[in-house]
């Protein structure tokens, strides 16, 4: 976590370098899920079997993991505002908690994902299940990926590593982490709620 | 936070020597190098490729090669010259020169840019590994669905191309990301955006294009990959899959790459005419917004590419329209740059030479596109030799001229010695007699009815004559390329070049040729667009031996593009544990990087 | 003076390029109203792009000529740009523009929808490579030789079976994909008698080269008894004749599999064959129909055209013979 990390250089804009290639990298993302998500509407309805996405979404229980991700994004903005008011313990915490957030959600997939696989809709079952398994499971290795990071920057401040001079790690990680919360709210409101 | 860091006296900056040294490098004027290397010798065989198919389509009946070899000849040519030519040689251009045009030591993230050039060379591996074992991918560079599906391409041949694309589009985005925070945020105190070189700008808005485009491009190769490997139907019509949806997937990304190649040039371009003219470029302000505005029409106008698949009128119009557009801001682009010649004192330097032949050139490409704008004219058009004519005017009458009008006046900063002017005009001729003998007849082709992509034409049809003009011309190509590499080898006892040698305006003309490791002893103040003419900013006879803090070496970045390479490979050859195997030893990788000890 | 090349060369290039037909696949001798209008719309806008071409080039030249470097030349004076001139030339293109596009966008409706009065309605199927025309009204079924009345509007409902193939007859329109699970649609009125070549435009595979195709427009007397032909059984050959025993060899051999001939075989995957001995071409319009070229293409259609789904067959001499006198007898 040491690239760039503690000698400020001047820069153009006065932002830190990794902040703006994060934002660009968000701008980036946002074509690759506007993609999928084109994927699955344009396919919407065109699968000649069945099971369809009325027969088979459960969307009390994707309600329960939406709110889990949301929360997390609160989690979030608590981590980081720890780690500016260098108050560590409130840092480790919510950082963890962010993380583990992510791990509650991704736990719920899994459940969800091998709900459908028993009700008969796999992979390739048909353009639904395709389109379905691509979009949430790009969106599932997102928050994996998310995760990973924030639990790595966690297991860094338990061994004192990650202090406050780590802010704009944190803070780069966070835009990642809300990017991928938003893209769920568009993700669950076009697939779950709009059948 | 912003203040001025002068000189940082820490370590004295010695690159690392030898191959190591290479290979560790994340010196962006070395990966620069190891990018125009790459894409220079798979110029040479993507050319070769070219004389191959030329060869075949020289006579009717012709049988210099199997159908089958054909295909895989015209596939891998579009996709070397786009992909491991143009984009990598592009990229040896923002790499080398646009740090020193902005002033900066390094790009942002120098691991990164390192670890961009060497996902590069893997993926472009790969997908000529197809050769290798008689399965080079041969569905057509735009390797449309359903003819890519596992029923009508049985082979491995298309996997060959997903991979190596998929390897090329992660280096390409990275590259990308790397060059927008380096231009937005790395330039010198005093560089606003509008005193930034035109070829710094244009580097700007390709690295955007490329960003936003390869994304949908990504995921439509990932259905295709999901299609062939796990037996998903998404291009399928049987299963109410649509091939259409591939077609729209890849030219949303497909037509802004034109531009990827394209804008590049144009900005080489807009830096050549003013330094040979002696005269500021005409209209900077102008051609600036009229490259974003190219970029910008050009994500809105992909379906030009399909009027034949019927999308019906009203959708056919309004894409018609949005074609039409961009001529504007293109024609506004030229006469910008003839008036930066009007009033000058020209100098035909070779580079110069270049230049001049771009513009001639790519008006011809494009006024036959604006031809092919028109949907009814362009579904006689489409899919004919009239296309193939117009996409290589653009391509190597515009994108190749550019480039290498580029390479003739930034070779003696990248190499500290000069090309030889004489054989580069010897280049420069053979190119344009070769290029207009090669494409201009295939104008003709395409009206007169001969289809792309046909490995055999029978007698009788009146193409006898233009293909074998068109053949000649491509030999014609093949010796300007001999006289350019014959110059390449004869420079290494060239003349050694001045800081300055053209009395260029830019500030990579302020430091010594070549430029030392750290670029800049102290980082410039700029107070104009044209340090050198307008701030009396004096070219560097000596290199500063300035106790410089340069970025060390690494070998994460080459082991993390090891690692993809092995999982790629493990894909082709259908081998979960490889693939698994290549992706831990990629994050580990990852994570050593990220843990390392880097100071800029 | 090396400069003036650059002019010469072109010049010269369209005069050694535009001779050296004739051209008879060519989109610029149109023979239907679609093809027709297509045509003097693109000559219109060629004549817009070779205005255009000439202005910018002349300029270019004129700039290079006349501000070339002399010895001991005055320093250009810097100018950095004049709103007029930027302003003059974003107009002028766009004017030119509009000029294309009124006319372009007239024509894109025009000529997509269904004309009205009397159509003839044609299915065009694009395979891996050939292409099957049915003709729905008619009850008539072929292969890669369409027939049409000239004079009479045809709507051409274009699909196909497998990948995407491209249905295009340059002199008698533009042309259009066949694509699975769509069907496009072309209309075009075919004004002269004639053979016009035809060709797959979209690459297909192995032998895209090789998925040719004719249409012959004929009087409407002609087309009646072309489809009245089709539209009747064969006449059976005499017994003990040579084309008896290939009709023996047919109908116990591989062929049946695959061709359909009325009344012997129902095969659905190569051309129907049923009228076969009436066609002038085989193998996709890529060959003539003549008995050396069909004992050929028996003997190893792969050899002929690469990829072609028709395996060589395990057949003797004597029976290719036969084979062929029958397959010729099927007018």
């Amino acid at each position: 976590m040491s690239d760039h990390a503690t000698t400020q250089h001047y820069t153009s804009t006065g932002l830190d370098s990794r902040k703006l290639a994060m934002w660009a990298f968000i701008g980036s993302e946002c074509m690759l899920f506007g993609a999928l998500i084109s994927g699955y509407l344009v396919y919407k309805g065109r699968s000649v079997v069945g099971p369809t996405p009325e027969e088979i979404l459960n969307i009390p229980v994707t309600t329960v993991s939406t709110f889990v991700l949301l929360s997390s994004s609160l989690f979030m903005v608590l981590a980081l505002a720890g780690l500016v008011e260098r108050n560590m313990a409130k840092a480790k915490l919510w950082t963890f908690m962010t993380g583990l957030g992510g791990l509650v959600f991704l736990g719920f997939q899994y459940y969800e994902f091998s709900s459908f696989v028993h009700e008969g809709l796999g992979l390739t079952t048909n353009l639904f299940a395709s389109t379905f398994y691509t979009l949430t499971g790009t969106h599932g290795a997102h928050v994996a990926i998310g995760v990973t990071i924030l639990l790595t920057c966690w297991v860094q401040m338990l061994r004192g590593k990650f202090g406050p001079e780590k802010a704009p790690v944190l803070e780069v990680a966070g835009l990642y982490w809300h990017f991928v919360d938003v893209i769920w709210i568009v993700i669950f409101t076009l697939i779950y709620l709009l059948t | 936070m912003s203040t001025t860091a002068a000189a940082l006296p820490e370590q004295h900056a010695t690159p690392a020597q030898g191959i190591w040294g290479w290979i560790t490098t994340t010196d962006h004027k070395r990966i620069g190098v190891m990018y125009g290397s790459a894409a220079v010798l798979w110029f040479l065989v993507g050319g070769l490729e070219a004389l191959l198919i030329r060869l075949q389509l020289a006579r009717p009946g012709a049988e210099v090669v199997s159908a089958e070899l054909y295909n895989a000849l015209f596939t891998m040519h579009g996709t070397t010259m786009v992909f491991l030519f143009l984009m990598p040689l592009a990229a040896a251009f923002f790499n080398f020169i646009v740090p020193l045009q902005i002033g900066a030591r390094d790009v942002a993230f120098p691991r990164l840019n390192a670890f961009s050039f060497w996902v590069f060379l893997a993926g472009g591996l790969l997908m000529n590994g197809g050769f290798l074992v008689g399965a080079a991918p041969d569905a057509g560079w735009f390797g449309y669905a359903n003819l890519t599906s596992k029923q009508y391409s049985p082979g491995p041949a298309v996997d060959f191309w997903i991979v190596g694309l998929a390897l090329l589009g992660v280096s390409s985005i990275a590259a990308a990301l790397n060059f927008i925070i380096t231009i937005i945020n790395l330039r010198a105190p005093g560089m606003k955006l509008l005193r930034m070189p035109v070829f710094a700008w244009m580097t700007l808005v390709t690295a955007f294009l490329i960003v936003l485009a390869f994304p949908p491009f990504t995921i439509g190769v990932v259905y295709l990959l999901f299609d062939r490997f796990f037996g998903t139907q998404f291009y399928l019509p049987l299963a109410g899959g649509d091939p259409l949806l591939w077609q729209h997937l890849f030219w949303i990304f497909g037509h802004p790459e034109v531009y990827i190649l394209v804008l590049p040039t144009m900005g080489m371009v807009s830096e050549v005419l003013p330094v040979f003219s002696r005269k500021p470029l005409f209209g900077y302000a102008v051609i600036i917004y009229s490259g974003i505005m190219i970029g910008f029409l050009g994500f809105g106008v992909w379906s030009h590419h399909m009027f034949s698949v019927g999308l019906g009128p009203v959708a056919d119009s309004v894409f018609a329209a949005g074609t039409m557009l961009i001529a504007i801001p293109t024609g506004v682009k030229i006469f910008n740059w003839i008036a930066t010649m009007w009033g000058g004192q020209i100098r035909f330097t070779t580079a110069m030479l270049f230049a001049i032949g771009f513009i001639a050139m790519f008006v011809i490409g494009g006024l036959s596109g604006v031809m092919h704008s028109s949907p009814p004219a362009d579904l006689q058009q489409t899919d004919s030799y009239f296309v193939v004519a117009h996409f290589h005017y653009v391509l190597f009458g515009g994108a190749v001229l550019g480039i290498f009008s580029g390479l003739y006046y930034w070779w003696p900063k990248i190499f500290g010695r000069f090309l030889d002017e004489r054989i580069g005009k010897w280049h420069f001729w053979l190119f344009m007699i070769g290029l207009n003998l090669t494409f201009f007849p295939m104008h003709y082709l395409g009206l007169h009815g001969m289809p792309r992509r046909v490995y055999t034409y029978p007698e009788g049809l009146g193409f006898d004559r233009m293909n074998l003009i068109a053949t000649v011309g491509a030999f014609v190509l093949a010796l300007g390329t001999i006289a350019f590499l014959w110059n390449v080898v004869r420079s290494r006892r060239g003349a050694p070049a001045p800081a300055d040698p053209w009395g260029g305006a830019t500030l990579e003309w302020s430091i010594t040729s070549p430029p030392p490791v750290y670029n800049f002893a102290e980082l410039p103040r700029v107070e104009s667009r044209l340090p050198l003419w307008d701030d009396g900013v004096q070219p560097r006879t000596q290199p500063d031996h300035a106790d410089v803090h340069v970025p060390p070496g690494s070998f994460w970045p080459v082991l993390v593009a090891a690692g993809l390479f092995v999982a790629g490979a493990g894909a082709l050859l259908h081998s979960l544990i490889v693939v698994l195997g290549g992706l831990l030893f990629a994050v580990v990788s990852i994570y050593r990087w990220l843990f390392e000890p880097f100071e800029m | 003076m090396r400069l003036t090349l650059r002019t010469v060369l072109p010049l010269a290039l369209l005069v050694m390029a535009s001779c050296g037909g004739p051209f008879p696949q060519s989109s610029l001798d149109p023979r239907s109203d679609f093809a027709s209008e297509i045509d003097s719309l693109f000559d219109g806008i060629m004549i817009l792009a070779t205005a255009v071409f000439i202005v910018v080039e002349v300029l270019l030249l004129v700039t290079i000529v006349r501000f070339r470097r002399r010895e001991g030349g005055p320093e250009p004076r810097r100018i950095f740009g004049h709103t007029g001139l930027e302003i003059a030339w974003t107009m002028a293109p766009a004017f030119v523009l509009v000029l294309i596009a009124v006319p372009t966008i007239r024509s894109v409706f025009r000529t997509a929808s269904r004309p009205a009065g009397d159509v003839l309605v044609v299915e065009a199927i694009g395979k891996q490579w050939w292409w099957e025309f049915r003709y729905p009204e008619l009850g008539v079924v072929t292969a890669n030789e369409l027939h049409l009345p000239v004079n009479q509007t045809v709507e051409v409902a274009i699909t196909s079976t497998d990948v995407i193939h491209s249905f295009w007859v340059p002199r008698l329109g533009g042309k259009r994909d066949a694509i699975g699970g769509r069907t496009n649609r072309i209309f075009f009125r075919p004004d002269s008698i004639g053979e016009y070549l035809g060709q797959c435009a979209e690459f297909c595979g192995v032998s895209h080269a090789n998925m040719r195709f004719r249409v012959y427009v004929d009087e409407p007397g002609a087309f009646d008894a072309w489809v009245a032909r089709q539209r009747d059984v064969p006449v059976e050959a005499d017994s003990g004749s040579l084309a008896a025993q290939g009709k023996t060899v047919y109908s116990t051999s591989a062929c049946i599999g695959c061709h359909t001939v009325e009344g012997v075989s129902a095969g659905a995957v190569g051309p129907n064959l049923t009228h076969f001995g009436g066609r002038r071409t085989i193998g996709s319009a890529v060959f003539d129909n003549s008995a050396e070229q069909l004992a050929a293409w028996i003997r190893n259609a792969p050899a002929m055209k690469p990829g072609v789904l028709m395996p060589p067959l395990e057949l003797a001499d004597d029976q290719i013979a036969a084979l062929v006198a029958y397959l010729h007898s099927l007018q």
